[in-house]
């Protein structure tokens, strides 16, 4: 069965219409890279899943949680689905491990030193264990992009979503955060990415989503779609990338 | 006829000062309560709470306070309901000072960037505990220097209650006046207390403003 089932969802921005009918379907595991232009649609996409942008028409099952349903159960849709902004969003009035166990403390009613443990372990896996007690105007946007994840996997996910989480960093900081999304991926994490890196999407991803023009244009294993593809669409947009 | 010396005046003017005092805190504590209860209203995204609390701002905003001291200490009693001077100028000025902070305290609100909001919403918390634990912590920093401003407002907006009869500090001047016939010295000293409660409150929003830009 899907984790998250995407079927046929429209979504206008009032006279724009920016989704129009996208299916797709993530099994547990998956790895999927979604590209394209931007106004493409693939960050609302990504966006409608957790339940940040409603959507006009269509459905999305997520863990089994209906997402755009009038009583739609956010709460416990949004504990088991994280999300990475390209913008970090740390809270910049609570250090890092305070950040890593707000959710933890106030949605999960986790004890406070079982939260800090669990801070901890997730913040060793993200490589800063040594910054728990760091405020985030202290870190790098590399090291706070990291803490944005750590901070996702306290809650552990059943799937993480990553909007263009490399976008806002310097080059050289781009690395090291895609370095422990890889390591995510070899451990199972499922995981949907709206990216910008194609030689990431190509070596880590299981699934490529190609959208254009609010759909899903192109889909496939990497390697081979980014070897062959299959639309001029695609075939303009690789090129372009340079790769 | 009774005489009245200096310190006689300035007495009963302190005496009644701390009528103002005590009008002041109970209008601005008062008022907080009900102005937080109507920011969580304010900025919730429900339309209809939005709604109400737009219209109650816009009408204790756009009405000036001595009417609305007039409506609320003749409007009840026409219901049957006896109304005091005092429960009629601590009604008004409470809503009248949670109307304006409100509005001040939305405006730092809507000045923590949108982020906040979605990465909180993101690790689902709800409304009320992304209020509580992410957005409040980070606008009360910057709302603690034009809040302290507006305290001084609403220390001076407490002498309308001496025209519904409330004996603060301006009644007691106007009635040593009528008693001393020394309106210069009267209204001086009046002012003078007046000036001394408010000029610490704005000397300390200034502070604070300079001490909070400086942090971050």
């Amino acid at each position: 069965m899907s984790l998250v089932s995407i079927r046929d969802v429209r979504k206008s921005f009032g006279e724009l219409e920016v989704l129009k009918g996208v299916s797709l379907e993530v099994a547990k595991g998956d790895v999927v890279a979604i590209i394209g232009r931007s106004g493409s649609g693939k960050s609302t996409l990504l966006r409608c899943i957790n339940g940040l942008e409603t959507y006009q028409a269509g459905s999305i099952l997520a863990d089994g949680i209906e997402v755009g349903g009038l009583h739609a159960n956010l709460r416990e849709l949004r504990r088991h689905v994280g999300m990475v902004f390209q913008q970090f969003n740390l809270f910049p009035h609570l250090t890092v491990a305070e950040n890593v166990m707000l959710a933890q403390t106030v949605v999960n009613k986790t004890p406070k030193k079982e939260a800090r443990d669990t801070a901890a372990e997730v913040l060793a896996k993200v490589g800063l264990s040594e910054k728990m007690d760091a405020w985030p105007s202290q870190l790098s946007g590399g090291q706070q992009q990291r803490v944005a994840i750590a901070r996702s996997l306290a809650m552990r996910p059943k799937v993480l979503l990553c909007d263009e989480i490399t976008s806002a960093l310097d080059p050289e900081l781009v690395n090291e955060v895609l370095r422990v999304v890889e390591q995510l991926a070899k451990e199972g994490m499922t995981l949907i990415l709206v990216t910008h890196e194609m030689r990431f999407a190509r070596d880590v991803g299981t699934n490529l989503v190609f959208m254009h023009h609010g759909k899903v244009h192109e889909t496939g294993a990497p390697k081979e779609v980014f070897a062959a593809p299959k639309t001029p669409e695609l075939q303009q947009f690789v090129a372009g990338t340079g790769h | 006829m009774l005489q009245f010396s200096f310190w006689d005046i300035l007495s009963n003017l302190l005496i009644a000062t701390q009528w103002t005092i005590v009008l002041s805190l109970i209008a601005f504590v008062c008022g907080g309560v009900v102005g937080l209860i109507l920011l969580f209203m304010r900025v919730s995204g429900v339309t209809p709470l939005e709604w109400f609390t737009k219209g109650y701002i816009e009408f204790f905003q756009g009405t000036p306070l001595l009417m609305q001291l007039f409506l609320f200490f003749f409007g009840i009693a026409l219901f049957g309901v006896e109304v005091s001077p005092w429960m009629a100028a601590t009604l008004a000025l409470t809503f009248w000072t949670s109307a304006f902070l409100t509005e001040i305290w939305r405006g730092c609100v809507d000045s923590i960037p949108k982020g906040q909001w979605e990465a909180s919403s993101s690790l689902a918390l709800t409304y009320i505990e992304q209020m509580r634990y992410v957005i409040l912590p980070q606008a009360s920093r910057i709302a603690v220097a034009p809040t302290v401003g507006f305290s001084v407002q609403v220390v001076k907006g407490t002498a309308l209650a001496s025209i519904i009869g409330f004996v603060e500090l301006t009644k007691a001047g106007t009635m040593l006046n009528n008693a001393t016939f020394r309106p210069f010295l009267v209204y001086s000293l009046v002012a003078l207390i007046y000036f001394c409660l408010c000029y610490p409150l704005s000397w300390g929003a200034k502070k604070l403003e300079g001490r909070l830009n400086v942090a971050r």
